[in-house]
């Protein structure tokens, strides 16, 4: 599916946002990317949904190189590709029925995507997705007077309507409760498996990636730090991962002392003393 | 991580600029003062109480005989007229022309950082530039010079007034609409774009939906500034109330004119008042 080799990212300011990152993500693998912010992340997902452009090294999306992708070809593969963000980035003063159908703005010609906003179009396929994210009753709700968590569910729906075979999630739970980031982590993992999608999620909660995801990525300073199962990531490689970032090195400790925010949610992690 | 969101340095170089900045408007105000001639004593000059008296006791009791009613009805529905055809003209040049204004749609920003170099400058600078230039002439020339023009192009009468408002309200709302789309958080966008929308796309299901309530507050406030400006424009001969106060005034007739002003003023607060109903819907 994906193949970056050496992909580099210099920004114009001069910082160095990803230093070399190599990985290659096969068709319905599941992966989370941890390291601490700043680390790179961000910029790393934004290169994979063809929003930024790599300073150097090559990107493949089904082999194909995507540096000479443009116009309509570059949109189509846009398409393949759906991303949900930590800020959900939905549009706030429009209702969820749009925001929702705005998934399918890449088929949609613009005469189409005008006439839905006077009178939704395949308001039913809206209906179907939302109630897939366990919130049918919010379709006519303005969006920006949902709650975060809800909100976060609408942009899910958006992806589901987009039908992607690639989902990228930037942080998708940082700002919710712990109850509710695991039933998210848990919704994008599940939809993913029943339609075979890949899955590739930043996960600022080192438990969560290690209890969902069956392959963990760490990065840290703009490249691959490990690449293992999670049954291989031990405390010492969290330690170095995170090593001079206080707020995350608090966190990894508090594992270790077998302290989760996400309580049974989450299973005692191998290495870590509990 | 954020990326290249900016973060801006107070460097020396920032600081030196903002003391030179503060100094040139210092010495601006200073010369402004001497050359525009401001001396108030001149407003307490006998000759000028005079005059003024002359002015105000001509005014008062306000011309409101029926027959002078009957007749201000047409100047009054030829500047509303005249206002909101002009509106519509404006929205229609300066809708399409502010769009194409619009940098973080055409050529800079989060949405083209994968278009190449010539695609940017052809496909975006480009438009973006002869945009920006039409607007500034619209708008830089007073809409009381285009009346005029207009008015030896058609001929007398309320549609040189339309013109005149269309194009000069046009540059103005194209200007503002730009900066308001402008201010829109780019995020959203960044998402739509990610999902394959294309420009069009990106405007009816972003743009346009998060600017819309500044967007029709801007344009309401303008049309209220169209009910003004259709009077001064009357002055030319481009019809309304404009047209009537410019004769009153020439013919000494000022308890005409109190009255024009007075429904001037009415006409200014029916406007504020429609426009306060519709931008509570939509804003709300």
């Amino acid at each position: 599916m994906y193949e970056l080799a050496d992909v580099r990212k210099v920004f114009d300011d001069g910082s160095v946002a990803l230093d070399g990152v190599s990985l290659t993500v096969g068709r319905g693998e599941h992966v989370a990317f941890i390291g601490p912010s700043g680390a790179g992340k961000t910029t790393l997902f934004r290169i994979l949904n063809l929003t930024l452009r790599p300073t150097g090294g090559t990107l493949r999306l089904d082999g194909i190189d995507v540096a000479t992708l443009s116009g309509p070809a570059l949109r189509r593969a846009r398409m393949r590709i759906g991303t949900i963000y930590q800020q959900h980035n939905l549009v706030g003063r429009l209702r969820v029925v749009h925001n929702v159908l705005a998934g399918n703005l890449g088929r949609w010609s613009t005469l189409t995507a005008l006439g839905s906003l006077v009178r939704p179009r395949e308001a039913g396929q809206a209906a179907r997705a939302l109630a897939q994210v366990g919130m049918p009753e919010k379709l006519h709700a303005r969006t920006d007077e949902l709650s975060g968590g809800q909100q976060q569910r609408v942009a899910i729906a958006r992806v589901l309507i987009q039908a992607p075979d690639i989902i990228l999630a930037d942080e998708p739970v940082s700002s919710v409760d712990p109850t509710l980031a695991v039933s998210l982590v848990i919704l994008l993992r599940d939809i993913s498996s029943e339609s075979r999608k890949t899955l590739l999620m930043n996960l600022h909660s080192v438990d969560l990636a290690l209890t969902y995801f069956p392959r963990i990525v760490g990065i840290r300073d703009g490249r691959v730090q490990f690449d293992l199962a999670p049954d291989k990531v031990t405390a010492e490689l969290l330690e170095e991962l995170f090593a001079g970032h206080a707020d995350e090195e608090r966190e990894v400790a508090a594992l270790r002392a077998g302290m989760s925010p996400f309580g049974r949610a989450c299973r005692p992690l191998p290495g870590f003393d509990r | 991580m954020a990326g290249p969101v900016g973060r801006y340095p107070d460097s020396t170089g920032r600081r030196a600029f903002r003391y030179l900045l503060i100094a040139a408007v210092a010495v601006t105000f200073v010369l402004s003062l001497r050359t525009a001639q401001v001396d108030p004593r001149l407003l307490l000059d006998p000759q000028a109480l005079s005059n003024v008296a002359r002015f105000v006791s001509g005014a008062l009791p306000p011309r409101v005989d029926r027959e002078f009613l009957a007749f201000l009805v047409r100047p009054i529905a030829e500047t509303v007229q005249i206002s909101v055809m002009g509106m519509v003209l404006a929205v229609l040049i300066g809708a399409p022309l502010g769009l194409l204004a619009t940098s973080s749609l055409t050529w800079r920003g989060i949405l083209h950082e994968r278009a190449t170099r010539a695609g940017r400058v052809l496909g975006g600078l480009l438009p973006y530039g002869l945009a920006r230039a039409l607007l500034s002439v619209f708008r830089s020339i007073p809409e009381y010079v285009w009346a005029f023009m207009f008015v030896r192009a058609v001929g007398l009468g309320p549609f040189p007034g339309v013109l005149a408002l269309g194009v000069a309200y046009g540059g103005m709302l194209g200007k503002v609409y730009s900066e308001i789309l402008e201010g829109v958080n780019p995020r959203p966008l960044e998402a739509l774009h990610a999902a394959g929308a294309g420009k069009s796309g990106v405007v009816l299901y972003g743009l346009v939906p998060e600017a819309l309530p500044h967007v029709v507050s801007y344009t309401l406030y303008r049309w209220e500034c169209a009910i003004r400006a259709s009077a001064i424009m009357g002055f030319v001969g481009a019809g309304g109330l404009g047209q009537q106060i410019e004769l009153s005034m020439r013919m000494f007739q000022f308890d005409e004119v109190l009255t024009l002003l007075a429904v001037l003023l009415a006409l200014v607060g029916a406007v504020d008042f429609v426009s306060g109903r519709v931008r509570a819907k939509v804003v709300g």
